[in-house]
């Protein structure tokens, strides 16, 4: 069925309010979504990673999730979720539950890209029907906004802070969709909640109704560890995607598929101003080398995914 | 009308566990639990179960995934040994605390460094604290039964708490022996379907799993868990008694080995005790009072009945195939000496710390134990309480 | 304020005997009944005459507050709206502005 917003809004909401997610925070409008996307006949259980996520939406003797939800550790949603995944299969062997679950994970990019990473792959490699989505605000949020393999380059962060002889974080951000590319699974995309959410909802839609294991990265600004003004939490993101440091692809059984192509590609640097944990960028020559530094990279990367999408 | 077999201890918990048909197996191997996985797989290969094997990519994600499954609904087994057990450490408290009655079999094997692949406690008394329950085995067939009645300890309401089997690596996992096996409709019929009250997959009532859990409700949740393990003695008393009407075997919190008129005696876990037997034997033949305990349930620990149990010897070791480097004696001893001060407290009792790495037990080394108790006995005097019997020193 | 039936409600006077094992909530989606509402410091007031009913504020919202009914907003949700006003930027109409919450 194709997207329509307004026909979307008629689903009840997955994801209640009343959840301590700071305000303006990307992760749960990233949820939402992606739960929009299950199927309102369809059961679903949601595992979450230690984080942002799991502590303000699961504490006692609060829940802000509809459906089942199950959070065990840090480093294991992938696992966890496999899991629950294999007794459904069991259990249906034996006649013991009906009907359709889908098994969704969420972990942000501390349980995905680093700590979590060998039980995301696991999980992925084995097949098990689910879905792995990581919502990305690209540091340890919810420990205070330190880097993890997921911070841009030269973002200041308290464990990569930018410092008088070391300017933030050194490293380029990881590839991870790239990674989960290189395990053949049914279905991989990168996305962000933008404009009108058709990218993301069509993205969950297809993770959560292919066979197999799925995987989704995608975009959660933090207005805390980014440090720009809250109420522009969308224009953030639209600078993200329009500047090509955060492309809108899928990978189908291997093929690439560019789904946003911006009519007119940002400079890195206007999507970098608005953040405070850029601002070091902005007040000096060395700055504004480290500006091109960042757009070589982006560029980079952007001329490669065009090649593999054809484009 | 049993089944005679001969079996490795691996090989019969593998048996256990197909007639027992779980939902999920989630593993991952180590030595020298590997074989049981691998026994397992080869069942799931052939049909002869229903269970989803998980072959999973660490330990860690073994614990986790049976949290998962059991979580959702579905009964789940698994089995590992040693630093396999180490890696699952915070998954342990965390499928105590989340009331899972996981089962798990450890093969007991020596904790790393250095690196070891032979049999000592130090991995399964490592987790004493998980808020598991911890069931010894002396052989094969105490590995079989205890794996069987585990399934039925940890599902039952008042007690909803993993339960972990142990059995020596080597000397019990891969030694075959004679076995009597139980028929496949009685293990079915004795362990039943698994009805848990809540799971992930009830969709009348969707629940959440492993909530934060801040100051003020933490200490409830825990004082609610300690009362399962509390409630699991009575438990495990009542399935062993029903166990017996059906395979005819006797199971307690441990088992008394002449101890009715002893005078010296042991304490000693899995297959050590066998060997012992042998030398309490040859003590009697020649006029010794000699007896021995074999504790079978360490978690929930027996306080009372051990206690009490032993108050009637005149000089008591304990035997500790592990050091907890406490700097006063391992920690089976520990826990006895504490049981004691209530129970017991005329009773000189030392600690003998042996077999660490798979070091060789011999039937002399313990026959030397029984003399120093000996001594003590006529004397009175304890020359000293910790020891270390067969390091070379 | 919910009405829905609760399977169980924590006070500060439940015992670990009242509370459900295992640390599990029995209630999903309860957390509907904690009022995040009172951490604004700004609030979002909807002009309905200016609403085209486009939709685009209902996906931003983090704390699911724009009501909807039947494919049309009916409001926000102040229980649980906590100010952080992408509402309101988001709107290309100007159907919701951000006031002072004493006004």
């Amino acid at each position: 069925m194709a997207y329509n917003l307004k026909e979307s809004t008629k689903k009840p909401d997955r994801l209640t309010g009343g959840h301590r997610m700071c305000a303006g925070c990307g992760a749960p409008v990233v949820v939402r979504t992606i739960l929009r996307a299950v199927k309102e006949e369809d059961h679903a259980v949601v595992g979450a990673a230690t984080g942002c996520l799991e502590v303000s939406t699961c504490l006692y003797p609060f829940t802000a999730w509809k459906d089942s939800f199950i959070h065990s550790a840090f480093e294991n949603a992938g696992a966890t979720v496999s899991g629950a995944e294999a007794a459904y299969t069991a259990m249906k062997k034996t006649g013991k539950v009906e009907g359709d679950t889908k098994f969704i994970a969420f972990g942000g990019d501390g349980g995905t890209y680093d700590i979590g990473l060998q039980s995301l792959s696991g999980a992925m490699e084995r097949g098990h029907d689910m879905v792995y989505v990581c919502y990305d605000n690209e540091a340890y949020m919810n420990t205070g906004i330190q880097r993890s393999s997921s911070t841009p380059k030269y973002a200041d962060t308290t464990t990569s802070p930018a410092g008088t002889v070391i300017p933030g974080k050194p490293q380029f951000k990881k590839d991870l969709t790239e990674v989960m590319v290189a395990h053949h699974l049914p279905y991989v995309a990168q996305s962000a909640p933008m404009t009108n959410f058709k990218d993301l909802y069509d993205k969950a839609e297809k993770a959560i109704y292919t066979k197999g294991p799925a995987f989704l990265n995608v975009l959660a600004p933090c207005p805390r560890g980014w440090r720009y003004d809250t109420p522009m939490l969308m224009d953030i993101i639209k600078l993200a995607v329009d500047s090509c440091v955060w492309p809108l692809y899928e990978v189908v059984e291997g093929e690439y598929k560019l789904t946003y192509r911006p009519k007119i590609k940002v400079p890195v640097a206007d999507y970098l101003k608005p953040q405070g944990r850029f601002r070091h960028l902005f007040k000096s020559d060395v700055g504004a080398e480290m500006l091109k530094d960042l757009q070589k990279e982006v560029d980079r990367r952007w001329e490669n995914l065009l090649k593999l999408c054809g484009e | 009308m049993a089944i005679r077999d001969k079996l490795s201890g691996n090989e019969a918990v593998a048996v256990a566990m197909r007639q027992i048909d779980p939902d999920v197996v989630a593993a991952f191997p180590i030595t020298p639990s590997t074989e049981v996985p691998q026994y397992f797989s080869q069942f799931v290969a052939d049909g002869k179960v229903h269970t989803e094997f998980v072959p999973v990519e660490s330990e860690h994600s073994a614990m986790s995934a049976c949290i998962g499954s059991e979580s959702a609904g579905g009964r789940t087994m698994t089995a590992t040994s040693a630093n396999g057990l180490a890696l699952m450490w915070e998954m342990l408290y965390i499928a105590a605390s989340s009331r899972l009655p996981i089962v798990l079999s450890v093969v007991n094997r020596a904790l790393s460094g250095p690196i070891n692949i032979h049999n000592d406690h130090s991995d399964s008394m490592g987790a004493r604290d998980s808020g598991w329950i911890q069931l010894y085995c002396e052989d094969n067939q105490e590995a079989y039964d205890n794996v069987i009645q585990a399934i039925r300890i940890g599902e039952h309401p008042d007690v909803n708490l993993p339960v972990m089997v142990c059995f020596d690596g080597f000397i019990t996992s891969h030694s075959v022996e004679n076995i009597e096996l139980l028929e496949d409709d009685k293990v079915k019929n004795f362990v039943g379907s698994y009805h848990p009250k809540e799971y992930l997959l009830k969709r009348e009532t969707p629940i959440a799993v492993g909530p934060l859990d801040l100051q003020p409700h933490y200490f409830e949740h825990k004082r609610s868990q300690a009362e399962g393990m509390t409630n699991s003695k009575k438990v495990i008393l009542d399935v062993a008694k029903e166990f017996q009407k059906m395979a005819g075997r006797e199971y307690g919190f441990f088992e008394e080995y002449r101890m009715d008129d002893a005078e010296v005696g042991i304490i000693v876990l899995n297959s050590t005790a066998g060997t012992a037997k042998t030398v309490v034997d040859d003590l009697r033949d020649k006029g010794v009072k000699a007896g021995l305990i074999k504790i079978r349930v360490f978690r929930p620990f027996p306080f009372e009945e051990l206690g009490k149990a032993v108050s009637g010897l005149k000089a008591l070791a304990v035997m500790d195939k592990s050091d907890g480097f406490a700097a006063m004696g391992g920690p089976v001893f520990n826990d006895v000496r504490s049981a004691m001060f209530d129970y017991a407290k005329d009773v000189p009792c030392i600690n003998y710390i042996y077999g660490l790495g798979g070091r060789d037990v011999r039937a002399d080394d313990i026959a030397k134990v029984y003399a120093d108790l000996g001594k003590i006995a006529e004397t009175g005097k304890v020359k000293s309480t910790f020891n270390y019997l067969g390091v070379r020193e | 304020m919910s009405d829905k039936k609760r399977r169980f409600v924590f006070t500060p006077e439940s015992t670990w005997e009242e509370m459900p094992e295992g640390g599990l909530i029995l209630d999903a989606g309860n957390a509907d009944d904690f009022l995040t509402g009172d951490w604004r410091n700004i609030k979002p007031i909807w002009h309905e005459d200016k609403c085209k009913q486009c939709m685009l504020c209902y996906p931003v919202c983090p704390d699911s507050s724009i009501e909807v009914e039947d494919g049309k907003m009916t409001g926000i949700d102040y229980d649980h709206c906590k100010g952080c006003g992408v509402c309101a930027h988001a709107c290309k109409f100007g159907a919701i502005d951000m006031v002072d919450e004493a006004e």
